[in-house]
């Protein structure tokens, strides 16, 4: 066993590793050629930061260390090495909550001590366990929604009222525990658990189509509570990692509402669909329909085709027969592109996850910004599973709820195809314009088996 | 550690996320996303602490459950971006022995 002063040299010496290791680690995930060696190296660095945390001194309750550690991460192994690819943003979402609630964790155990903290130590404490609180209790609810374990958008009057009621319950306790005015059990309990309710009240009305900027949001919290953590505990790889994924935590978010044309406060505080009304009407004309052979001998003579796939795709199980599809078309001659929309899926470059599954090169795949020009040049656009991302009334209709958001223009190609399962609205309920257009036609049937009978027809020309 | 030197920790950090994190592509948000949920995983080792220097019943009890759930939020968190990453490939790294690549 070294001595003191040397166990925490080595301890603050491999912390400052792991905080590079980190950085280093998300830094390499910013290209497709080195994400995989950017997620080793994270890892490399977590498991230095755990192992000589044992040497930490002055610890006790080894035994309940280890076996907490073991049942968590055996529980959360299983669990991530079976979850499906299109349950990833859920899945996320839970190892996201378990996080904040050990921030909360740490805070609490830290409230109940007491001891003598100072100031700026109880304020942090009480606002990492505060924040970390709401993104526990958040974030289980958002797993549940996207799982479909609760499928209604709870909303009533005075919801925000109440929201507001509960923070201010929760900032009265934290400031009666941070200034040491009453820091008994019972405030402290009463305070988490305010905290946690809140969590709950303001996810609970949020629709499942903005639960991924909600995620990323509580993913950024759940890092700031991290760091807010490390302060009290003198930790620096704490703070740092978790300030770090706190501010890029924050740019996500962003970055995700602006693709979806949501600003984040209309996102917490209003529910989807209800700022249009009911201005989701009135198009003109009618769908008309096409059969698999034609789309078949459509796209095997064109020059370029762009494929937009969207979640329903990959509900329809479709991305392998898509690949299939796109291979065929690719010996051909053809040029094939695929256009990912920011939000298709249920998350930003979920539908990126979907494409490798099933083993489509990153290199063909193109995001709204590169491909949009392309469009015009394109002769077949294929729509497979994707609604409002390639709507027109999004460009020109101002009473529409999409109007504003960046879209696909699909409607530029020379021949647009969707393929749909019937002639119902997407999941906004508004009606696609596209659908309607002189250039598109519908392809009519289940995703998967529309594009099995496009690979057949072909395969028929030869 | 002072309060001023871990405010300068905290403002260049702050900086350091939001550079890494503005150059990746879209096509890398939903790993990213998972990897940043990952890397704050490292609540574990102050849950921890947390634990280790617990000495009620109570302080145990909470001690164990964050030290559960933070373990269960690192691991897992690298099980799953582990698993995504390693589905990204170029045409080029399939045209090595996969068939019908061009």
């Amino acid at each position: 066993m070294p001595s003191a002063f040397s166990a925490d040299l080595l301890i603050q010496a491999s912390y400052l590793l792991t905080a590079f290791l980190f950085i280093m680690g998300l830094k390499r995930m910013s290209s497709p050629v080195s994400a995989r060696s950017g997620i080793l190296w994270a890892g490399a660095g977590m498991l230095l930061a755990i192992l000589v945390t044992f040497l930490y001194p002055g610890m006790t309750n080894y035994p309940l260390i280890l076996a907490a550690i073991v049942v968590g991460s055996l529980l959360a192994w299983w669990s991530g090495k079976r979850v499906a690819m299109t349950d990833m943003p859920q899945m996320i979402a839970l190892y996201n909550g378990m996080g904040g609630g050990a921030a909360a964790a740490i805070a609490a155990v830290e409230l109940y001590k007491g001891g003598e903290h100072g100031l700026v130590t109880m304020v942090l404490a009480v606002a990492g366990g505060l924040i970390g609180g709401v993104s526990f209790s958040g974030s289980l609810i958002a797993f549940g929604k996207l799982q479909g374990l609760i499928k209604r958008s709870f909303r009533f009057g005075g919801q925000q009222a109440l929201n507001l009621l509960l923070l201010a319950g929760a900032l009265a306790l934290g400031t009666m525990v941070a200034l040491h005015l009453n820091a008994s059990a019972g405030v402290i309990t009463a305070f988490f658990v305010l905290a946690l309710v809140l969590g709950l009240t303001m996810t609970l009305p949020i629709g499942g189509a903005d639960m991924p900027v909600v995620i990323s949001l509580y993913n950024a919290l759940t890092g700031l509570a991290v760091a807010f953590e490390g302060f009290v505990l003198g930790n620096a790889a704490m703070i740092i990692a978790g300030t770090v994924v706190g501010s890029a935590g924050t740019l996500l978010t962003q970055l995700m509402a602006k693709a979806m044309n949501r600003s984040l406060g209309n996102v917490l505080f209003s529910g989807f669909g209800e700022a249009g009304g009911g201005a989701a009407g009135e198009v003109s004309g009618s769908m008309k329909p096409i059969e698999a052979s034609d789309v078949g001998v459509m796209m095997a003579f064109a020059s370029k085709v762009i494929i937009i796939p969207g979640y329903g795709m990959a509900v329809a199980q479709a991305q392998h027969k898509v690949w299939e599809l796109t291979q065929l078309l690719l010996d051909r001659g053809v040029n094939v592109k695929f256009a990912i929309h920011p939000v298709a899926g249920r998350m930003p470059g979920h539908m990126n996850v979907l494409l490798a599954e099933a083993g489509v090169p990153y290199d063909l795949i193109a995001d709204l910004d590169e491909i949009n020009a392309e469009f015009e040049t394109a002769d077949v656009a294929l729509v497979i599973g994707a609604n409002d991302v390639v709507n027109p009334v999004a460009r020109n209709d101002k009473s529409s709820p999409i109007y504003g958001m960046p879209i696909l223009n699909a409607d530029k190609a020379k021949n647009c195809i969707v393929v749909k399962r019937g002639q119902g609205a997407g999941f906004s309920g508004i009606e696609n314009a596209l659908f309607y257009l002189d250039n598109t036609r519908m392809l009519y049937g289940d995703g998967q088996k529309a594009v099995a009978e496009l690979i057949g027809a072909v395969k028929a020309i030869g | 550690m002072t309060g001023i030197v871990a405010l300068y920790i905290f403002m260049l950090a702050a900086f350091t996320g939001y550079e890494v994190i503005a150059r990746v592509p879209v096509i890398l948000h939903t790993p990213l996303m998972s990897g940043s949920n990952f890397v704050h995983g490292i609540v574990l080792v102050g849950a921890m602490v947390a634990l280790g220097q617990a000495d009620t019943t109570l302080e145990k009890t909470i001690g164990f459950i964050g030290v559960l759930l933070a373990a269960g939020n690192a691991v897992g968190g690298y099980v799953v971006t582990e698993r995504m990453l390693e589905m990204f490939k170029s045409s080029g790294a399939k045209a090595r022995g996969a068939k019908g690549a061009h």
